[in-house]
């Protein structure tokens, strides 16, 4: 073992000339692969803030009025005086909630971990396009995700207007004390995420572009780097609009401006702003916020998709058909934004023109399943914690999936817009599945981030406790949102004075749920300790674990600097050769030229 | 306290204990030469019996839910528009669940059967046209149903309302709701937000409240016992400003000259609505009928609502009538209605003498938004007679003519015969 190591290392020294030091390898790093695993580390501490927050307002919901010891000893006096949480309070957990799982965690956290790592392993690359935005990038993720953290802890708490901080309530520090500070915080931390996001983004184009190796044509590349180049593409065209929806609201809260604000009179003051409206908002807001969805799912269906075809020892179903859906899905979620305000005034015509792009996406989505599930068949499937959790990325993405039908018609929208229904559709088509793949890759190529293997059978713990708590905290939620319970509630005792059943049905509900996400979040402890442990004490991982096809397991165990010794990898053949006819074994990775009269799938 | 230090040492020990079982897992693993990676049919095959496990229990929870809390636990749709969607909402329930049903059921019972068995290959199936084809075309074909089924319903919906509609106005503010009835013309008074006074909480345009706001902005509001403002107006702010005995913090200043500028412009703004206004128009707003508290509708009676905000976005949320609208600052939005189940036969159908209909807010709009909501009751004729008999309109005078009550009676119990 011990002379295998040293070996390891003398080869590492031979073609890695210059000798880094502490700052610029662990800090300061311009490497993909030390980047990757910067986001990642940030991203699962965020994630993990997030779903703290969670539990907090979980507890509110399902025990409301009553003293807990949790909320005092998180959220102290001031928040939480007696242990019972304050109604602005709550609002302020929601909202950042929300906003760092989808940004910071599920943006940032899967697009930047993975899109870093396996676009150059994937295609043969040295490094990115430019190292230095990159580390650029990184930066300015952390510096945002810090001001989000901080706002946290201000004075008159963070913001407060729901993720989607919709103006005026955004606007207006009379209206809720969190549209103050807070909120100046976190349109600031969000611009820098933007900021970050972009550069990121347009590196990953690039990289894609131009900087494939030698026979690595479009057609030959992994579904993960279809995946990662689509959602740049979408990153790139609909982040800066968000930008510019943030940078309108901060010249309403600051400069004087009405591009938002119209006839308002708050807190006994009557402003003078006219003409803006607060529609122009939500039309900005969602033309990012709903590409956004798929800037989320899509890295994780790409991650999927190689795990699945890698464990099945199959290879996937349709190529070019899961290839054609995520180009249609990235394209048809331009069009689709308006699905989110069928009931905010807008024009009903327009909304029906809504209804017709929203629902031809299910088109695309459904492909995708179907490919997934003959991809399964007959297969020969080892299930790995990471093939398990792409299994339950298929599940989540249906069972979130065909709520979408009901949502995306507006006129069922009308009855269940902005209720628990739409929380739970949300949660499990993208928060859910996007976790999901998240999950996937980090017990796949964890071997590859830092060359040990993670303990199998705590994923397998991790992803039960996991699957279970997740179902059972949003699958109930669809019925506390068909008895028409809003969502964003303090709570729900108002019912009482005009429908006790019903408030009984929803607290009922809002137990189960509860006691299921403090189970799975609970379940999320194993994970962090596998996570961990396997970092500094797991067993030493060979070169491809899994008997995959992809290049990046053509490198070797130990980082280096330029990913391989030597000359590049030349590929000849496309990623999913496993189980071909007439081979020896049942995997032929892309670097293996055609036999003779072999052909290309 | 205590709990706290518990809560520390299990923790610790928790992870202490775990970390000691792990190190032994992996050195029985070393010893027997297994490798992380392998995965041993053993836990391919106990994996591969708990996905079906899974998904057994996974249905029975769904059906279990399903039959303990309904397809809906806000009972039957009590609007003509709700009973459309409704309509249309479980037609689409059934086939969603159907499609949920059998793929979920593809995907597990294929990760149970398909796992690895020694000696058999997986089937090398790179892809094949023809499927492909089918389950583009099919969905396709479903979706193409559903949008226009959903879309004929969403124009029946959202077109105008007929003629005999009655123009009601729901203004909402952060916490509440207030319900302007248009009165015996039909046609709601106009209204302008600088106009908001103490009296004219809804900005009604008429000469006298004009004149009203105006007053006010110029020489503000003096309290009645004391004498002291309790609203500065333009008048004393400016000379309190222009006081050289008078000495403030620059701060202060600084936001009484804001104030005072502010005003200013408003006054004037007021002013030129004031010479442009015309004072025929005074009897529309003065013949309008203010309710807070409980919205009173009449059973059968096709609605017209144009909604308000005065502060930030809310959300007008009849659960029961399955009838949602936002209410925009700026901005009036509108949605048609039609009562078709009155209070008293909700509370039979629900088994709840102490159930009522109600609006809710829907968008997040502060602090105390969860407690902001307006009790709705679906009067019969007789009742929303009395409810009308009670009532006084903005100008002073009682909404019903007493010697119309008889002939009205008949009309409302036309409208309301079809919904007995």
């Amino acid at each position: 073992m011990a002379a295998l190591a040293h070996e390891a290392h003398g080869h590492h020294e031979a073609h890695d000339h210059h000798e880094e030091g502490f700052v610029s390898k662990y800090i300061f790093s311009q490497d993909h692969k030390m980047i990757g695993k910067q986001f990642l580390m940030t991203a699962v501490f965020m994630g993990l803030v997030a779903m703290l927050l969670s539990i907090l307002f979980r507890i509110q919901l399902a025990w409301p009025g009553e003293s807990s010891d949790f909320l005092s000893l998180f959220l102290g006096e001031t928040w939480a005086p007696g242990g019972i949480l304050k109604e602005n309070m709550y609002l302020g957990l929601v909202t950042i909630h929300g906003t760092i799982m989808v940004f910071f965690l599920l943006t940032g956290g899967l697009s930047g971990t993975f899109s870093n790592l396996l676009i150059p392993l994937q295609l043969g690359a040295r490094d990115m396009a430019s190292g230095f935005m990159n580390m650029l990038s990184y930066w300015m993720f952390l510096l945002s995700s810090l001001i989000m953290l901080c706002s946290l802890f201000i004075e008159t708490g963070p913001a407060m207007a729901g993720w989607t901080i919709y103006p005026p309530l955004s606007a207006l520090p009379q209206a809720v004390e969190g549209s103050g500070l807070g909120m100046t915080m976190w349109l600031v931390s969000m611009t820098l995420f933007i900021a970050s996001s972009l550069i990121g983004s347009l590196n990953y184009i690039v990289t894609i572009l131009n900087l494939r190796t030698k026979g690595m044509t479009m057609t030959r590349m992994p579904l993960t780097i279809w995946a990662f180049f689509v959602t740049a593409v979408l990153g790139v065209l609909s982040f800066p609009v968000l930008l510019s929806a943030a940078l309108l609201l901060m010249m309403d809260r600051l400069a004087g401006t009405s591009f938002y604000l119209s006839d308002i009179i708050v807190g006994g003051e009557m402003l003078e702003n006219h003409g803006g409206s607060p529609l122009l908002y939500q039309h900005l807001f969602w033309f990012l916020g709903h590409p956004e969805v798929y800037i989320v799912l899509l890295p994780a269906l790409g991650l999927s998709s190689e795990i699945i075809s890698t464990n099945a020892r199959k290879p996937i179903f349709g190529y070019r058909a899961m290839i054609g859906s995520i180009l249609a899905i990235g394209f048809l979620s331009f069009i689709v934004w308006g699905h989110h305000m069928f009931v905010t005034g807008m024009n009903p015509f327009l909304g029906s023109v809504f209804v017709f792009t929203t629902l031809l996406i299910a088109i695309p989505s459904a492909v995708k399943v179907f490919n997934y599930l003959t991809t399964l068949w007959r297969g020969s499937l080892i299930l790995t914690p990471a093939m398990m959790f792409a299994i339950g990325l298929v599940s989540t993405f249906i069972t979130g999936g065909v709520t979408g039908i009901i949502l995306a018609d507006s006129a069922l929208d009308i009855t269940v817009h902005d209720t628990y229904f739409v929380v739970a559709h949300f949660h499990i088509v993208m928060g859910m599945s996007a976790v999901f793949g998240m999950f996937a890759g980090v017990y796949h190529w964890f071997p590859k981030m830092y060359g040990k293997m993670m303990n199998t059978r705590l994923g397998y713990v991790h992803f039960w406790i996991t699957l279970v708590g997740a179902y059972g905290v949003f699958f109930p939620m669809h019925f506390v949102g068909l008895a028409g319970a809003p969502r964003r509630y303090y709570d729900y005792s108002s019912y009482g004075d005009f429908d006790v059943p019903a408030q009984g049905m929803i607290m009922d509900l809002n137990v189960i749920i509860t006691v299921f996400a403090i189970i799975a979040a609970l379940g999320q402890l194993v994970f962090l300790f596998n996570f961990f442990y396997s970092i500094y004490r797991g067993p030493k991982a060979v070169q491809n674990p899994w008997k995959s096809n992809t290049l990046e397991w053509t490198t070797p165990v130990e980082h280096m600097h330029g990913n391989w010794p030597g000359a590049l990898p030349e590929v000849h053949r496309w990623p999913y050769d496993y189980s071909k006819p007439g081979a020896d074994t049942d995997f032929i990775p892309q670097t293996v030229p055609l036999a003779d009269g072999e052909e290309e799938h | 306290m205590s709990f706290k230090l518990i809560t520390l040492v299990v923790i610790v020990l928790g992870v202490l204990a775990v970390a000691q079982l792990v190190r032994l897992y992996e050195l029985s693993s070393k010893l027997r030469g297994r490798r992380e990676e392998d995965i041993p049919n053993r836990d391919n095959k106990l994996n591969a019996n708990l996905m079906l496990v899974f998904m057994i229990l996974f249905y029975l929870g769904f059906i279990w839910l399903m039959t303990k809390y309904g397809w809906t636990g806000r009972g039957v749709a009590a609007s003509e528009q709700g009973v459309a969607t409704d309509w249309l909402l479980n037609m689409n329930f059934w086939l969603v669940i159907a499609v949920f049903f059998i793929t979920n059921s593809l995907l597990f019972v294929f990760a149970y059967k398909y796992v690895r068995k020694p000696g058999v290959k997986a089937y090398f199936y790179p892809h094949n046209n023809k499927l492909e084809l089918l389950w583009t075309v099919v969905p396709a074909i479903v979706l193409a149903f559903i949008i226009i089924l959903g879309l004929k319903t969403w124009n029946g919906i959202t077109s105008e309302s007929p003629k005999e509609a009655i123009n009601v106005e729901l203004f909402s503010k952060q916490f509440d709701w207030t319900a302007r009835y248009s009165g015996n013309d039909n046609t709601l008074g106009k209204f302008d937000y600088k106009l908001t006074t103490g009296t004219n909480e809804l900005a009604l345009i008429t000469t006298a409240y004009l004149d009203n706001a105006i007053e006010l902005m110029q020489f503000g509001q003096l309290d009645s016992a004391t004498q002291e403002p309790t609203i500065l107006g333009i008048e004393l702010l400016e000379k309190k400003l222009n006081d050289p005995k008078n000495i403030f913090v620059p701060e202060d200043r600084e936001l009484m000259v804001k104030d005072l500028e502010r005003k200013q412009r408003l006054v004037r703004l007021l002013h030129q609505m004031r010479s442009r206004h015309n004072a025929k128009l005074d009897a529309q707003a003065y013949d309008d009928i203010i309710q807070k508290d409980t919205l009173h509708l009449l059973l059968g009676q096709d609605y017209e609502f144009n909604f308000r905000a005065k502060d930030v976005i809310h959300s007008a949320h009849f659960p029961h009538f399955r009838a949602q609208m936002n209410t925009v600052p700026g901005l009036t939005t509108r949605l048609k209605l039609k009562a078709t189940v009155s209070t008293q036969q909700m509370k039979v159908l629900q088994h709840d003498s102490k159930f009522n209909f109600v609006l809710l807010c829907n968008k997040i709009c502060g602090g105390a938004h969860y407690k902001m909501k307006m009790i709705v009751v679906v009067d019969t004729p007789e009742q929303y007679l009395a409810f009308q008999a009670s009532k006084m309109d903005v100008g002073g005078k009682p909404w019903l003519d007493e010697a119309k009550k008889a002939s009205l009676l008949k009309e409302y119990k036309q409208i309301a015969k079809a919904y007995k």
